[in-house]
């Protein structure tokens, strides 16, 4: 009996104030909507990370004809220079370092090239002997780049030694500071949504005055009058939550793995898994909020 | 049922008590007029009874408690064991009469079952059977304040606070009220009522317990509205005051006219 008559309370309110409770379902929407794609970035370069750490690699682009650095002035690597840094790679001061390492012919860099390419016209103007011929190194500890540009940067025949996870460090800064900027949005919008269920609750409770007032006089509990205003809130909150965490995944849906995942298929991106594990921590996370900001809006205003 | 041990009730610290050291007794079953000009202290008395203010000195006991130790929680428990009726009635002007009085039982989880037996039975004690669908707008101002009455005495408070009842109501309304409050009364319910309605006083011959600047200036078993009687001071000024201070009994002024 008591469940039904709060139920009844939630629905009339909810209908007395449908405005207000419209702007708040959409600016939780929005401010979670911006909460979650901080995570999802997040989540995507965690996933990034993982699979690029694996196969990056160090680099020692060997020297061709006429490449301007110092070490190539004697022009393009002989066959005796290459069969010393081969050695090098395979010493026993280097090996505790080298996960392994693979020789990369002109021709096969041409060949990965034109994979890597192939739906650029670039591809029709490049020839073999443009590119350099190179050793691939997968290192132990990528972090241990430094140690391989010295031993081998300064060696005859080496044009230079390219640490490629340096070129990814640089995308993930930069998705760094996306998400940074989307938390930023999602911090001032979380502001303007306790805000505004603050002032919803404020209202509500004021137009409810007569019908608290009776219930005081009566000797209604205090959760009684009190609950059907908290939850009109977290449901307003929770339902912001729910259009967030499906515009989340539409976008993982539609834009991601509709889109991006096939169009680079050898980048690994997030699914609507990832979304469907953000989505109970975001409706949580409304309903949190609505009920914390209400329930402390009625302290003040709703007297019991 | 209600009990003050030197009650003080100060609100402000520049202005003078509402309450002044009040001590008096309302007994179980009694029927008593808390009479006095505005300001006197008659609203803080009832808040105090209700627990909506706490006093500042002194006790104020409830069935037996004292209100003041009562935790906040509990405080709806006190409230159910009050009736309140006001002079505006404070009706929901969109639930029926019916609706309006099951609401009381309602928000303390009475079950379905019970507000049906129960209402229609209330409803009757105050005069307003086969009126349960009408709305409040399409009611009289004496039945309205029967509606109110019932969702008070719904779920049978030991004691009814009537503040001001009849002051929205013409003479013979009020009457029909009074009759209604009356009847509750001899059915065990200590009623206290806050009034200025002199001719419902002198009629009922009830204990009259007056306040004047938050001091009870007198409590009589049987009394009447007033007792006061103005004076005409050496300076010219009118006054009223209570018979026993006054010096003389007539307004000697009017006598020469």
């Amino acid at each position: 009996m008591r469940l039904a008559f709060i139920l009844s309370e939630i629905a009339s309110g909810l209908r007395r104030n449908l405005s207000m409770v419209v702007s708040v379902v959409l600016v939780t929407f929005v401010s979670l909507t911006f909460v979650g794609s901080a995570a999802l970035l997040q989540m995507q370069i965690n996933q990034m990370k993982g699979f690029w750490y694996d196969r990056v690699q160090v680099a020692v682009f060997l020297c061709g004809e006429d490449y301007g650095s110092a070490t190539c002035a004697e022009g393009a690597v002989t066959d005796e220079q290459r069969d010393g840094i081969r050695e090098m790679l395979g010493s026993d001061a280097v090996k505790p370092y080298v996960d392994s390492f693979e020789y990369e012919s002109q021709d096969q860099a041409l060949a990965h090239f034109r994979e890597q390419f192939r739906n650029s016209p670039i591809v029709d103007t490049v020839t073999a002997d443009q590119l350099p011929e190179s050793f691939r190194v997968k290192l132990v500890d990528p972090e241990k780049y430094e140690i391989i540009n010295e031993l081998f940067s300064s060696m005859k025949g080496v044009d230079v030694v390219v640490d490629q996870r340096e070129l990814l460090e640089k995308i993930f800064s930069m998705m760094n500071i996306a998400s940074l900027v989307a938390v930023g949005i999602a911090a001032v919008m979380i502001v303007c949504a306790i805000l505004l269920v603050a002032t919803t609750i404020r209202l509500s409770a004021f137009s409810r005055r007569r019908e608290t007032g009776i219930m005081r006089l009566v000797g209604a509990s205090k959760l009684v009058i009190q609950l059907p205003f908290v939850l009109e809130g977290v449901i307003a909150a929770v339902l912001g939550a729910v259009l967030a965490a499906g515009a989340l995944w539409a976008v993982a849906q539609f834009l991601i793995e509709g889109r991006l995942s096939r169009e680079y298929p050898g980048t690994a991106f997030i699914s609507t898994g990832d979304v469907l594990l953000l989505a109970p921590a975001l409706v949580a996370l409304g309903a949190l909020l609505a009920g914390v900001s209400s329930a402390l809006t009625l302290r003040r205003y709703l007297k019991v | 049922m209600i009990r003050f041990e030197h009650v003080t009730k100060i609100y402000d610290q520049k202005s003078r008590p509402a309450l002044d050291g009040i001590d008096i007794e309302i007994n179980r079953g009694d029927f008593a007029f808390l009479v006095g000009a505005s300001g006197s202290g008659k609203s803080t008395f009832l808040r105090l009874v209700l627990r909506e203010d706490r006093a500042t000195r002194g006790s104020v006991y409830v069935a037996g408690q004292n209100v003041a130790g009562i935790p906040s929680w509990r405080v709806p428990r006190l409230r159910r064991g009050i009736g309140v009726v006001f002079q505006d009635f404070r009706l929901l002007p969109n639930k029926d009469v019916f609706g309006n009085v099951a609401f009381a039982m309602q928000v303390i989880g009475k079950s379905r079952a019970v507000i049906r037996e129960t209402v229609p039975e209330v409803l009757r004690t105050v005069g307003l059977e086969g009126k349960e669908r009408r709305l409040p707008s399409e009611l009289s101002g004496g039945e309205q304040q029967r509606v109110a009455i019932a969702r008070a005495i719904v779920n049978r408070p030991g004691i009814l606070l009537a503040d001001e009842p009849t002051g929205n109501l013409d003479p013979a309304t009020s009457v029909g009220i009074m009759n209604v409050l009356d009847r509750i009364n001899q059915n065990g319910t200590t009623v206290l009522m806050a009034t200025h309605d002199d001719d419902i006083v002198n009629s009922m011959r009830r204990r009259v317990i007056e306040l004047d600047a938050g001091k009870i200036i007198r409590d009589e078993a049987v009394g009447e509205y007033t007792t006061m009687i103005p004076i005409i001071k050496a300076d010219g000024t009118r006054e009223l005051q209570p018979a026993s201070q006054a010096i003389a009994p007539f307004d000697t002024e009017e006598d020469d006219l």
